[in-house]
């Protein structure tokens, strides 16, 4: 399945997205998060990016007040998914320009999006920003 | 359009109303959402679509970032779904993918709306419904769907392509007969030069291959092609990953591989892809040792590198190349020793890894002490995962590595010292274990064992509580080798001892009862009852060459070394004067006397058998004492009776015992054991014994109750001071004794009453106590290789490490899956002729392929899927006796197949999308020629 979930979260440990792709039900969604923001948020800027969490791993990357938290198995290449992460931001940095936590705030949906755009059944799918972003200005122009 | 819907639509709030709503938090989160949740509520019931659209917005964005259930809105969803504008598919199709699961119960009503997207001429709603396929498919929906995902694995829009091949991993996984229909087409795809595609295609075929590597072999061509030709790194890694599955079976594959992964290795600028390569190598590839070099040569430069990302993995990377090649890590020793040092704590636990992976007999001793060292300055946390590793790997293989137990004894006390120790109870284990099973290590396991009790502020740590407990019992068993027993007792009997636990107490009380007898038996049995002041010399030659003592005997003549060693220290110690004894009985009624009233039961009954034993034996001393010379004939004789007697009670060593000790008590005669306990074992019928201790003290806890119940029995008989304790304790002894008996196999026992524990371990402890002394003779010299000529528990864990990968069989949950692939790719690729078809015809399956293109009758589908399964296990038996053949023989091969193949495979080819692309296929042979072998030619 490669990645079993998508975290963004701020520096107050609240969530901003959430994109799961294994079934999970609201009070593990909800044990889970507590557990991983616990554990990378005490994290400082000199340590590894990788935490091992249960049975799997968790890469992560701080932009500005946002985490990003990617939950990968095992097996799952970190230097690649951190290539990803970033991948993800600059994505949404030329869409928002110069993104912040409100836009994803305001504009989840547009965020799942992009996602989707990315990553389909936990493998990615995409990785130039011009396609991922295309779909998302043609519905724009269209409404 | 009623009046209340369009209020509701006019004045609903929008998603962004809820953020800024949110945001501002004029009542309380808690409170704003139930609120917003109310309104939702009234909201999604509505008759208009949009209204309806923007509740079920604004509860998957409640649902998604507060944890709020979304299941009520299930059918609310699909309505929102049925809707002709594109922003209320989306809008639904996201709350869907949120909210639904496999036992969603409108999960069958979506089938059709799916459907009908798949089909769409809109590129887009194609991509959402795939999109929410590949996260709610379930066996039916995929077993339904499967049709359009097949087409649409072909659409000339590339867009839907790639979807439709990322989706094709979710079905297969829940249905996996699609695979006979998609296979062939997901493979074309693999010659797609598209980057977007292979990138789906490829990570499909990666995440098939970690489950079962086997049946993917047959794509090695396409894939290796890709590794050669590819400019993607996403692609690259993702190859790499198969790669890494496939080599290890197949070694012309891994001959093959190697060079172009070190042309990547050198050439490659990209960290993720450098990183890949290095760990295919060092996983698959490790006995190509220029590869390992170059691989290695990487891994060192990010384990210099200032980046703590690239630190850890190259530390991850090195743990992965000491399985094999362990001079990696001795190489690197220098920054791994830095490492445990790291500002990370994840960086610090992978180099405490991997230099455990370093700890050899040669080095333990050096490698501990820079290990404490870095103990004692760590974080609690770490701290004890240092000290909790050398524990394991000094005790692993009943202290293997250890050479010096002497060294290792004073490691473990002085472990136990460190400030945020939380290792108490292996350290216990191991200090009891050490001294029954290492004779030699008595003498300072004693010591350090009287350091540690002789500090009160250890007292007041609750961690070090079970460390105290078996220093107290070593001091206690082994005292014959203390110093000073005078001092032991005292700090045996300190008031702080009060902050112990209860069990623990009872220990210690018992502990200082044998150093009591012990004590009382050197001034009075050994020197003699009117010449105490001898003792100091007498006291230890002097025991050691009394004959009663068997222990001590042992150890004179065994190690008549450690003899005088014991003796030179007397000059040390205090003498055991008579006064001195009157204190000593003092002191005990003193710190006892208290304790008769004490609630628990164990430390009551042992204080009163202390006392009770010097009230006995007080009034003879103090007698003695006066009247030293005039009557020294009469009472005192009395007294060394009973000190002699209870120091013969404690003077039976103990030791491991044996597992298969209780077969070996004969039946006694008149004991109707099975008649009795028939009913019994229906009931206990599912209780199994426990067979991962070798010895039945796996927990010495339990042993030294046992152990203390045992002489407590002595205790109370011989403070009856009756005769016939001693032919009692005789006879104790000879059951004893019996319960050691050499074991060779519990042959006598008849098989159908099972013994209590697995028979399988060594018998009587003499024997049991001279192999380790062997064990230890044989560790001591570093040369030997400790060869143990009994086996040793252990041992077993060794054997699972060497299991081949060749024989691991696929997990049968994905048995139908592999089976599946292993018949598209194998099977079809030789297509029988027609004749032998419709010979075949009249089987009872040919009926079945029909139904199951109509996908009609669930039922009837349901019962094939078990029926298949059934046939496919065989198959995929018959199939690894049909590759060999094939190496033999390849014309007798399709003869053979026939024969074996059931229905199955013929079903196969019959139904229309199989052997429409087993004639597209059909081409494939010429790319890869002769069949003969699994692993095409164009590999050798």
């Amino acid at each position: 399945m490669g990645i079993r979930f998508i975290l963004m979260v701020n520096k107050q440990g609240q969530t901003r997205l959430a994109q799961y792709y294994e079934w999970l039900t609201v009070e593990e969604r909800r044990a889970l998060e507590g557990e991983i923001v616990r554990k990378c948020l005490a994290r400082n800027e000199q340590q590894c990016s990788f935490v091992e969490h249960r049975n799997y791993k968790i890469v992560y990357r701080r932009y500005a007040s946002l985490f990003f938290l990617v939950g990968v198995d095992n097996d799952e290449n970190e230097l690649a998914i951190l290539e990803f992460i970033h991948l993800l931001v600059e994505t949404m940095d030329r869409h928002f320009g110069n993104v912040c936590e409100l836009d994803i705030m305001f504009h989840l949906e547009k965020a799942h999006f992009m996602l989707e755009e990315m990553v389909m059944n936990g493998s990615i799918v995409e990785t130039s920003k011009a396609n991922i972003l295309s779909p998302i200005q043609l519905m724009e122009k269209a409404t | 359009m009623s009046g209340s819907s369009l209020m509701d639509s006019l004045f609903q709030r929008s998603l962004e109303d809820l953020i800024k709503g949110l945001r501002q938090q004029l009542i309380g989160e808690q409170a704003f959402i139930s609120k917003a949740l109310e309104e939702i509520c009234k909201e999604i019931k509505s008759t208009d679509l949009s209204t309806k659209a923007t509740a079920l917005l604004k509860l998957s964005h409640l649902s998604n970032l507060h944890f709020h259930g979304m299941s009520f809105a299930a059918f609310h969803a699909l309505e929102v779904l049925s809707s002709p504008r594109f922003s209320h598919k989306k809008i639904a199709y996201h709350a869907i993918s949120l909210s639904f699961h496999d036992s969603t119960p409108v999960l069958l009503l979506i089938t059709n709306h799916l459907r009908k997207d798949l089909n769409s001429t809109n590129e887009f709603e194609v991509s959402l419904s795939l999109q929410c396929l590949s996260r709610i498919a379930n066996v039916d929906l995929a077993r339904d769907l499967t049709p359009e995902v097949f087409t649409l694995l072909s659409s000339n829009k590339l867009y839907v392509r790639k979807r439709a091949v990322a989706v094709v991993l979710r079905v297969f996984e829940k249905y996996p007969d699609s695979v006979r229909v998609c296979f062939k087409r997901l493979v074309e795809n693999l010659e797609n030069s598209d980057p977007q595609i292979l990138s789906a295609v490829v990570g499909v075929f990666s995440e098939l291959a970690c489950k079962d590597p086997r049946s993917y072999l047959p794509l090695a061509p396409e894939f290796y092609k890709i590794l050669v030709d590819s400019r993607n790194n996403w692609i690259s890694i993702k190859v790499l990953k198969i790669f890494s599955k496939l080599a290890p079976l197949e070694p012309r594959l891994a001959k093959r591989v190697v060079e172009p992964i070190c042309d990547l290795l050198r050439n490659t600028g990209a960290k993720s892809l450098l990183f890949e390569c290095i760990r295919t190598v060092v996983t698959s590839l490790s006995e190509y040792e220029s590869a390992v070099r170059l691989a290695v040569g990487k891994v060192r430069e990010f384990l210099v590198d200032e980046d703590p990302n690239l630190k850890y993995l190259g530390l991850q990377a090195l743990r992965i190349v000491a399985e094999k090649h362990l001079w990696v890590v001795s190489e690197n020793k220098e920054v791994v020793i830095k490492s445990l040092s790291d500002a990370d704590p994840n960086i610090k636990i992978e180099s405490l890894r991997l230099v455990m992976a370093m700890v050899s007999g040669h080095n333990v001793s050096e490698i501990s002490r820079v290990l404490v060292n870095y103990a004692m300055k760590s974080d609690p946390v770490f701290c004890n995962e240092i000290l909790g590793s050398i524990l394991s790997t000094c005790s692993r293989n009943f202290y293997e590595i250890v050479v010096d137990f002497d060294w290792y004894v004073l490691l473990l006390g002085e472990m136990s010292r460190i400030p945020h120790c939380q290792m108490g109870e292996e350290i216990e284990n191991q200090l009891i274990d050490i001294g029954l099973r290492v004779k030699d290590v008595r003498p300072e396991l004693v010591r350090v064992a009287r350091d540690l009790l002789i500090d009160p502020a250890l007292l007041g740590n609750s961690f070090l509580h079970s460390v105290l407990s078996a220093s107290a019992w070593a001091s206690g068993e082994y005292v014959e080798f203390s110093r000073n027993p005078l001092e032991l007792m005292e700090a045996l009997l300190q008031p702080r001892t009060s902050l112990l636990p209860p069990s623990i107490r009872a220990i210690y009380i018992q502990s200082a009862f044998k150093v009591l007898v012990f004590c009382l038996h050197t001034c009075f049995v050994r020197g003699g009852s009117i010449v105490p002041s001898a003792s100091m010399d007498n006291f230890p030659a002097g025991v050691s060459a009394s004959a009663s003592h068997e222990s001590f005997d042992e150890i004179s003549v065994e190690n008549s070394a450690d003899a005088t060693v014991v003796h030179g220290q007397t000059h040390a110690s205090a003498p055991i004067t008579k006064a001195s004894i009157v204190n000593l009985l003092n002191l005990v009624e003193l710190a006892l006397g208290p304790l008769l009233g004490s609630n628990d039961v164990e430390v009551q009954e042992r204080a009163r058998n202390l006392l009770g034993f010097v009230d006995l034996t007080k009034p003879e001393v103090l007698n003695s004492s006066v009247q030293e010379k005039e009557d020294s004939e009469g009472k005192g004789v009395e007294t060394s009776k009973i000190i002699k007697l209870m120091c013969d009670a404690f003077s039976k060593e103990l030791g491991p015992v044996s597992l298969s000790a209780q077969g070996k008590v004969s039946l006694p005669d008149g004991l109707m054991l099975k008649e009795n306990l028939v009913d019994l074992e229906m009931i206990c019928g599912d209780i199994k014994p426990p067979s991962s201790y070798s010895f039945s003290f796996g927990s010495p806890y339990e042993e030294e109750k046992d152990w203390l119940s045992f002489s407590n029995l002595h205790i109370k008989e011989d403070s009856e001071q009756s005769n016939e304790s001693t032919s009692l304790l005789a006879e104790h002894r000879k059951r004893h004794g019996l319960y050691y008996l050499p074991s060779g196999k519990s042959e006598l026992i008849s098989n159908d009453y099972p013994p209590a524990k697995d028979p399988t371990l060594q018998g009587d402890i003499n024997d049991n106590t001279d192999d380790l002394v062997e064990i230890t003779e044989e560790s001591l010299n570093p040369k030997r290789k400790p060869n143990h000529g009994k086996p040793r528990p252990v041992v077993k864990l060794d054997e699972v490490d060497e299991k081949p990968v060749a024989m691991k069989q696929p997990e049968p949950r994905d048995d139908s899956l592999s089976s599946a692939v292993r018949d598209v790719l194998f099977g079809s690729e030789d297509i029988p002729p027609t004749s032998s078809r419709s010979n075949l015809s009249n089987n009872p399956s040919s009926k079945r392929k029909g139904k199951e293109k109509q996908h009609t009758d669930p039922r009837v589908e349901s019962r094939e899927n078990v029926i298949d399964r059934n046939s496919s296990s065989r198959r995929s038996k018959d199939r690894s006796h049909g590759k060999e053949r094939r190496y033999r023989s390849p014309k007798k091969k399709n003869a053979e197949e026939r024969k074996n193949t059931d229905q199955k495979e013929k079903e196969k080819r019959h139904r229309d999308h199989g052997r429409h692309k087993s004639r597209q296929r059909a081409e494939e042979p010429l790319k890869v020629p002769a069949q003969t072998s699994v692993i095409p030619d164009f590999l050798l």
